[in-house]
This record gives C-alpha cells, structure tokens and sequence, in this order.
C-alpha cells in the first residue's frame, strides 16, 4: 500500500520538452503561473488555454496520465466552482429558497474551475518531463543569486536530493516494521482514534530512531567523501540553454503578453 | 615513505570521563603501499574505531595519524587526506547520496571540483570498475545490497584514493552479494594495485589477504601472513574469533594424534594434507 506512493512521478519519454533546460522549465511554469492569474476573461483564458494544450501535445506524456493528476483535486474544483456559483450577484437564471444562480456567478466558477485545471495541468508538464534531480539542480541555480543575502542555497538544494533519495528507503521501513509489530498481535486498523493512534507509537519511534541513525551514517559518509558546502563544487551534469530553449522563450514571451493585453483591453464580462 | 597509513602511539577513547579514557592506548601500525590487510576482532574490540580515526571523522588525544604522509589533524590538508582514503561502510542505504547511480559515483569528484569532463570519465571508469556500467541511470534503492555496495565502492574510487578502507562491507549482505563485493575488492587489488584495509569478521574473507591484524580490546593482539594467524587456532579461538573451517578440521585432527602440517587455509589445502595423511598410514 504505502509502496504506491510516487515520489516525483517522472515520465520518462523523448519531447522537445523532457530536452529543455530545467532552469527554463522552471522559470516559464513561474511565469506562466502568475499570467494564469491575470487572465480575466474569455479570450485570455482562451489563449492560456490553447498553450496549456500546445505544451501537453509536445511533451509526448499520454492524456491518461494528465488525467489522473487532475483526479486529486476533482473536489476542489467542484467546491469552489459551486461557492463562486452561489456568490455572485447578477442576472439571475434560477432561484429557490435563498440560493440563487446568476449568469454571472455561472461564468466566474466556470472561470475558476479552468484555471484550477491549467495550474495543475502546467506544474504536471513540470514534473512530468523532469526529473527531481534535474528540478533540484534548477531550483538550486535559478535561486542561486539569493546567496549574495547570505542564504545557502545549496544546502537546500542537499536536503531537498537527501530527501528524495531517502523517502523510498524510509517507507519500506516503515513497512517492515508495520509488518513485524502487526506479526506481534499490533492492532492498526480498529479501535478508537486515541487507540490507534497509540498503537502507531510503537512504530513512529523504531522509525524515528533508524531515521536518526542513517542520518548520523550518512554525515560520515558525506564527510569522508570530501564534503564541505557548496563551496567549490563542480557538478557532472552542466545545465546548458540550447537553441530549443530560446525557441521556447522566444514563443512564450509573446503568448504571455497577448494574454495579459487580452486580458486588460477587454472588459471582464 | 612506503606506508600509505600509519599510526604513531595513537591513544584515543570516546568520552571525557577517566574510566572511559583509553579506549585505544599506546596503538602503532603501519600499512605498506600496495598491500592488502584485513583487520579482525570480536564485536567492540575497536575495529571501526580504528577506521575513524584513519578517515579523520575522529582525532586522536595522544600519538598521530598519517594518511600518504598528511597528519589526519592537519585542517589544512584536510581534504588532501580524505580524498587519499576512500571509505567504505557496512550499511550499503547510509552511504549513497543521490537518487540515480552515476550522480552518486559523481559525489566525491563534485566536491573536489573536479571538472565536469573529468567528473564524467572517472564516473564511468569507477562504474565499469565494480561492473555497475549498465545501471548508472537507475535509483539506488531498487538495487540488492551488494550492488549498492558496489555503487559505494564505485564513489569511493572515482576520488581516485590512495587506500580503501572498508569496515564490514558484506556483513550486511546475503552470501551472493558478499562473493559480489570481494570478487570487486580483489579486482581493484589487480588491476589498480589499490591498498586495502578490510575490516571483517569472516574468517574466509580474511585468508584471502596478504597480511591479518588482529584486534582485542583497542592493542593489537596478533599481525601476521594469514597462515602464521590462523594456525594459532587456541589463541584466535581466546580472541572470541572463529578459524576457518578447514583449519578447525585439521586442528582438531592433530590434537587426535594424526601428524599433520600446520597453517592450512583452504579446502582444497585441507583435502590434500587427510588424502596424505591417510595413504601414509
Ligand atoms: N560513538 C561512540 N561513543 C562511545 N563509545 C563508542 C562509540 N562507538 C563505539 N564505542 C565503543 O568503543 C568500543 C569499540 O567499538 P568499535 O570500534 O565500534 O568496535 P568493532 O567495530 O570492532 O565492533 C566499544 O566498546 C563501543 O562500545
Ligand atoms: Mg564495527
């Protein structure tokens, strides 16, 4: 069970956008984001719909699996498309009681519930065509100017690689000894909740207590692999802009000023 | 200087209380270059300790270590040092850093600053090395022990150390993964005539070095070839050590009056010396 739990869910394929320089990924989801934001009306959410769906055909990951990242967040959408629905004033279409659908509040949940789907649609592209290494190694170059304010980067970036590398380990532990205290009669699944909350100590603190150890044995190992910050490191992997970079800048730039000029030429409704 | 490793009257002890003071007293050893030592004991005779002190995650309080003539307390050459001893531990998950394999060879060099060029032909020299080549892209935690063993020799190698020390690197592996790593461990020995030290308490893996010390409450209780070793079968067995098999056998042959040779290792050393024992008789 605890084993399906997906930890960067990287897919693995050959696209223009699983070729892109990470940095740029990165940056154009912040960017792209923000004008998700700014787009107020039909024709602005239009576009941003248009490149949401041009980047998902390029980057070669199936429908399906875009699907099933939207699946979590199907009640979110829902809740807030029905308040925006309910709490809107305006023409109103259809009354009873004291709830009432206006046109208006018709149009903004419609609003809202797609720019949900293209937040969610657009970081999945993301994580999708990259991989937490490659996105580890962009949040630590493109955050990098940050340590002129005397804040280390790097080392969130170490933590950040520590633990994806660790979290797999640290669930199959968790397993084992969920497996080895049940074996022993552990009760985890009845009872009441001060109950099973109990019955979980004698599993959170084996794991903590292994958590700690690994964590003492590691700083070993680091240390006597010549660790020492961020200072003077090389990496293997150079992050290098290719002509498929600029391309994409070039594209994106100007599809995010028609959205935000769509945006505030035309009135909101 | 000949000796890649030395310890000079090396005192040490883990706490600061007097009856914890000396754990280690008055300790001098010396490994020649190009040789391959394994290091034996009984639990808590002081075999990781002594790996501490040579990979400088402790100093000692009295004496000095030196690693390829650089004092381990010189902070200056500090990186100079570690990179010259490339460590091994024996839980195979609490030494690998990164999610894919090559980034994790590539650990070492990267902090070395390496150039990114080199970086990459030390990764893939060290990965052929340990005969990991064809997983370099994969996640460490889908691999067996033994080869997250070998990944870990490989990102010990790729700093292109002096000496390798490793501290029972198959005691957690299952016997398939422990031929796995010595086969890799007697490969770096060959090809790149890399100094050894193998902490172990497998007797077998033992006789397959060139010298054994071994260790017993923090001093150094025996050093010799392994023949002259294990052919002190009562004092080893004092020692709280096995010998190996073949040598329990002819031992306990002996003390029932058969005359034969001492200091036999191996199986097929053992069936010859019966065979001939007994075509004699
Ligand atoms: N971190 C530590 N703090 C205090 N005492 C320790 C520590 N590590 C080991 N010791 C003690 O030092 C002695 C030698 O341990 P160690 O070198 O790990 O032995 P070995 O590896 O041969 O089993 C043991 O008595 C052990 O209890
Ligand atoms: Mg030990």
């Amino acid at each position: 069970m605890l084993k399906d739990i997906t930890i960067g869910q990287y897919y693995p394929a050959f696209s223009v956008i699983h070729a892109m320089d990470p940095r740029v990924k990165f940056l154009m989801m912040i960017g792209f984001i923000v004008v998700i934001f700014l787009a107020w009306n039909i024709a602005a959410l239009g576009l941003v719909l248009v490149f949401c769906l041009a980047v998902l055909f390029l980057s070669r990951v199936p429908v399906k699996v875009y699907l099933k990242s939207l699946k979590p967040i199907i009640p979110i959408i829902i809740f807030t498309a029905v308040l925006n629905a309910l709490y809107i004033d305006g023409e109103v279409l259809w009354k009873w009681w004291i709830i009432e659908i206006t046109k208006e509040g018709l149009l903004r949940s419609g609003y809202v519930a797609l720019r949900i789907i293209m937040l969610i649609l657009i970081t999945s592209v993301l994580t999708y065509t990259t991989t937490p290494t490659q996105l580890t190694d962009a949040i630590e170059r493109v955050f990098s100017p940050l340590n002129r304010l005397k804040i280390d980067v790097h080392v969130f970036a170490m933590i950040m690689t520590i633990a994806l590398r660790f979290i797999p380990t640290l669930i199959e532990e968790t397993e084992k000894i969920m497996n080895a205290q049940k074996s022993r009669g552990a009760d985890l699944e009845t009872g009441s909740l001060l109950q099973r909350v109990r019955a979980l100590l004698p599993i959170l603190i084996p794991l903590l207590f292994s958590a700690f150890h690994r964590a003492f044995e590691l700083a070993d190992a680091m240390e006597c692999r010549c660790y020492h910050g961020g200072k003077g490191r090389t990496r293997l992997k150079q992050l290098k802009c290719a002509g498929r970079d600029y391309a994409a800048i070039g594209i994106f730039l100007p599809v995010c000023a028609g959205i935000i000029c769509a945006s505030v030429l035309i009135p909101i409704f | 200087m000949a000796a890649v490793i030395e310890l000079e009257h090396v005192t040490f002890s883990y706490g600061e209380e007097a009856e914890d003071q000396g754990f280690i007293e008055d300790l001098s050893l010396s490994v020649e270059e190009g040789s391959f030592v394994a290091v034996l004991g009984h639990n808590g005779s002081g075999k990781s300790t002594i790996a501490k002190l040579l990979s400088g995650l402790k100093l000692p309080q009295k004496g000095r270590v030196f690693v390829c003539g650089i004092d381990t307390s010189d902070e200056e050459r500090e990186l100079e040092a570690k990179k010259n001893i490339g460590m091994v531990f024996q839980t195979p998950d609490n030494q690998i850093v990164a999610t894919i394999v090559e980034e994790d060879v590539a650990f070492g060099p990267e902090n070395l600053g390496v150039e990114p060029s080199e970086i990459r032909r030390r990764v893939d020299e060290a990965l052929a090395a340990v005969g990991m080549e064809e997983y370099k892209d994969h996640a460490p935690n889908k691999l067996s022990g033994g080869q997250k063993q070998r990944v870990a020799i490989a990102g010990v190698l790729a700093m292109q150390p002096r000496c390798m020390v490793l501290d029972e690197p198959t005691a957690m592996l299952d016997p398939r993964g422990r031929g796995e790593v010595m086969k890799t461990i007697l490969r770096l020995r060959e090809q790149y005539g890399m100094t050894i030290v193998l902490i172990t308490h497998y007797m077998n893996e033992a006789a397959m070095a060139d010298r054994v010390v071994v260790m017993d409450d923090g001093r150094v209780a025996a050093d010799g070839t392994p023949r002259e070793i294990f052919s002190q079968v009562q004092k080893l067995k004092q020692l709280g050590l096995d010998v190996p098999q073949p040598t329990e056998l002819i031992d306990q042959l002996k003390q029932a009056g058969i005359d034969l040779p001492d200091g036999i290792l191996t199986v097929d050393e053992c069936v010859q010396a019966v065979t001939r024992a007994f075509m004699e008789e």
